[in-house]
């Protein structure tokens, strides 16, 4: 039963996953991220992490896919063919790309099996707010505290991106 | 009976349950429609829908009248009708994404009921509460899943391939993800409180009824005393979650139509509106779990204390059923809540739901959660 | 001229707070939530009609049972959507009323041309065609909305008069003064 279930949303991750790159219409490419998205949050309660379950629910799923979509509601890219990019840009992410595949299927044969916990600590990992929210602040701070430090770089850059030249009087003056 | 029930296959555990939830769920939202009928009905001073009556009740004496001036036979003959009459698919909409729509709007709403306790029976002098799935980040799992209802709105909207469901859709998206960070800040407090220091953490509703029913002044007091500001938050970040009034962007009849569902029709439309009364309910219970002491009859009145009153402590089915009564009255209540603030405070316009969402609650919210966590760190130090 | 700016009143906190004003605004819709309901149960409870209403035009008798119409044919003409079509005859002989001389023979009001203006009633010199208070007029078909004057009669009944011209002229004719 648990197997089957594992590889059931395994499937419906990595399918979709697929889909989201191939998917020619950007909101189906959207609902295929969903979809993946719902896999993995399935995965991680088949392995009883609740918490990070539902936090990948509540962030990815219930809120970043839906800006997407929100995004392109509000740009309407219905019939638009992909514009015609300068041929320098799209070779590198490319290769780039298809050295992430080569180099995540290399490490998958050359290293894919984990070594299997112990059965008592599986639980214990996921399922306990408090240990999460130790390891957060004590050993995984440096990451948080940068990847915090990323986002608010992202949202200056946004804020300075969006500002139009010329224009100083503000939304809702 | 409890031994038969553990001894079905988990799948079929998980089946019955399921069916439980629709069972319920279904003709409680149902009746919240006549009930939203009724209530603005009595507000405008009208009797409301009082004339459907099927034959055979007519004869009943006193009954019969009765459910005729409740509009029950009404409820049921809306049902009927929206079950059996032609379910129009405009030609220019997206059939699939259209279909799926409201099946999405249906998920949510049915899954959350499943982490919400709605009840309480004594065990051996332990509370223990009644739930369908008992997980320890219940909060999170309401707030996760729930949040999964914004694609039926933004997929009804795109998929209608028009211009007021559009318009819905795109208000729908930037007005949901907005209030949800109010909502969760809100909330905060409350768990500050109830996790203190040296205890295992965690996100379960039920312990959170658990803290509000401890003997003494201060153990006995709901959150709605001790927190305010996070219950206003929470109730008005509610309204806007669920798309009611004054928050009904969405779906502003008097400038969008109909809004998202603006070309649906039938069952599917129906779908809509039983979803977002179940919304609804689950979004009141979890108040009532988080603010209103859930099982609770009265603050300082445990559960417990009244079983002991009323020597129920060794009749665990009745003693589930009253706490199922109390708990379901207290919803029914803030139900009622709702729909007195629908038919009292007029529509927003949308650039003032934006703005009471970014400039107004989620800094009222954030600033709530600092003094609260500098209180509960003073208070436990 | 002088534009004069009125300074709005700035707002005070409570009204800005906006909490209290919904507040308030609760507690008037909790009372009308309590008040009795202003509706009308139409086909059971029927408004009180007021005096000089308008509904639907009847033809009246004097109270000594006598049709008044003299079929002058004065409502015909003045009908703005003609909806009034009469046929002039002679009163017969034997009912004592024949130096009336002329009523009615046949009197049709198509109700579904009336507009309920009254200038029939109006213009009446007999008041014998009066606009009552019959508001709801249904049929299933274009014939069923016509009154005949059988049913124009039914409807209108009988009114009390002040005058009783006939009765005066016809005294006065037996007295020798007719003019």
């Amino acid at each position: 039963m648990g197997q089957f279930l594992f590889s059931v949303f395994a499937c419906l991750t990595v399918v979709c996953a697929a889909g989201v790159v191939v998917c020619k219409n950007v909101v189906n490419a959207a609902m295929c991220l969903l979809l993946s998205l719902l896999g993995v949050a399935a995965l991680f309660v088949r392995l009883d992490a609740f918490l990070l379950a539902f936090l990948l629910l509540l962030v990815y799923a219930g809120a970043v896919v839906a800006l997407f979509l929100f995004i392109i509601m509000l740009l309407d890219t219905r019939g638009q063919q992909a514009p015609q990019a300068r041929r320098g840009l799209t070779v590198a992410p490319r290769i780039a790309a298809a050295a992430l595949v080569v180099a995540g299927l290399a490490s998958l044969f050359v290293k894919g099996r984990l070594a299997t916990p112990a059965v008592g600590t599986v639980p214990a990992l996921g399922a306990s707010l408090k240990l999460h929210a130790y390891l957060l602040f004590t050993t995984y701070l440096l990451p948080v505290e940068i990847i915090s430090f990323l986002l608010l770089i992202a949202m200056l850059g946004v804020i300075v991106l969006s500002k139009r030249e010329g224009e100083h009087s503000g939304y809702g003056n | 009976m409890v031994d038969f029930w553990f001894s079905l296959p988990l799948v079929v555990q998980g089946l019955l349950k399921g069916l439980a939830v629709i069972l319920v769920v279904f003709p409680m939202s149902s009746l919240c429609t006549m009930a939203e009928r009724k209530v603005s009905a009595w507000i405008q001073g009208r009797p409301g829908p009082n004339r459907t009556i099927v034959p055979w009740a007519a004869y009943v004496p006193v009954i019969g009248p009765l459910l005729q001036r409740m509009g029950l036979f009404q409820l049921a003959a809306d049902g009927l009708k929206f079950l059996v009459k032609e379910e129009p698919v405009p030609g220019h909409v997206n059939k699939p994404y259209f279909t799926l729509a409201p099946l999405i709007a249906m998920i949510p709403a049915l899954t959350t009921v499943t982490v919400v306790p709605f009840g309480a029976y004594l065990s051996g002098g332990q509370v223990v509460p009644l739930v369908l799935a008992n997980v320890d980040v219940g909060l999170l799992a309401v707030f996760a899943v729930s949040s999964l209802g914004i694609y039926s709105l933004i997929l009804a909207g795109w998929a209608s391939n028009s211009k007021y469901p559009f318009l819905g859709g795109v208000r729908a998206s930037a007005q949901l993800i907005s209030y949800e960070l109010s909502l969760t800040l809100a909330v905060l407090p409350v768990f500050l409180w109830i996790n203190a220091p040296g205890t295992a953490g965690t996100l379960s509703l039920a312990k959170v009824v658990e803290f509000q029913s401890q003997p003494g002044f201060w153990g006995g007091t709901w959150f709605i005393f001790t927190m305010p500001l996070s219950a206003l938050i929470f109730i008005i970040a509610l309204f806007a979650e669920t798309n009611r009034q004054p928050f009904d962007m969405p779906e502003s009849e008097s400038d969008l139509v109909g809004g998202f569902h603006t070309e649906y029709g039938a069952f599917k439309w129906a779908l809509f509106f039983v979803a977002e009364y179940a919304n609804m309910i689950v979004g009141s219970g979890v108040f009532t779990l988080l603010f209103l002491g859930g099982w609770n009859p009265l603050p300082w009145i445990p559960l417990a204390t009244l079983a002991g009153w009323l020597h129920l402590g060794g009749h665990p089915l009745i003693l589930g059923l009253l706490s199922i009564g109390i708990f379901i009255g207290k919803i029914a209540f803030l139900i009622f809540f709702f729909m007195w603030v629908r038919w009292t405070v007029p529509r927003f316009r949308y650039d003032q739901v934006m703005k009471i969402g970014w400039q107004k609650l989620l800094p009222l919210a954030i600033a709530n959660l600092l003094v609260y966590a500098l209180g509960i760190a003073f208070l436990t130090k | 001229m002088a534009i004069i700016t009125i300074p709005r009143k700035p707002l005070t906190f409570s009204e800005r707070a906006y909490l209290p004003q919904i507040a308030a605004g609760l507690r008037i819709t909790l009372r009308h939530l309590f008040k009795p309901s202003e509706t009308l149960q139409y086909p059971e409870e029927r408004p009180s009609i007021p005096p000089g209403y308008r509904g639907a035009p009847t033809l009246v008798m004097d109270p000594n049972g006598r049709e008044k119409c003299v079929s002058c044919q004065l409502c015909e003409f003045v009908c703005p959507p003609k909806a009034i079509r009469i046929a002039p005859g002679a009163v017969p002989e034997g009912s004592g009323v024949e130096h009336v001389e002329k009523g009615p023979q046949a009197f049709d009001i198509d109700m579904l041309r009336c507009i309920y203006c009254g200038l029939c009633e109006e213009v009446c010199p007999e008041e014998a065609i009066v606009l009552q208070t019959q508001y709801s007029m249904c049929g299933t078909s274009r014939e069923e909305m016509v009154n005949h004057k059988d049913k124009l009669y039914e409807m209108g009944g009988t009114l009390p008069d002040q005058h009783y011209k006939w009765d005066k002229k016809k005294a006065a004719e037996e007295a020798g003064n007719a003019h």
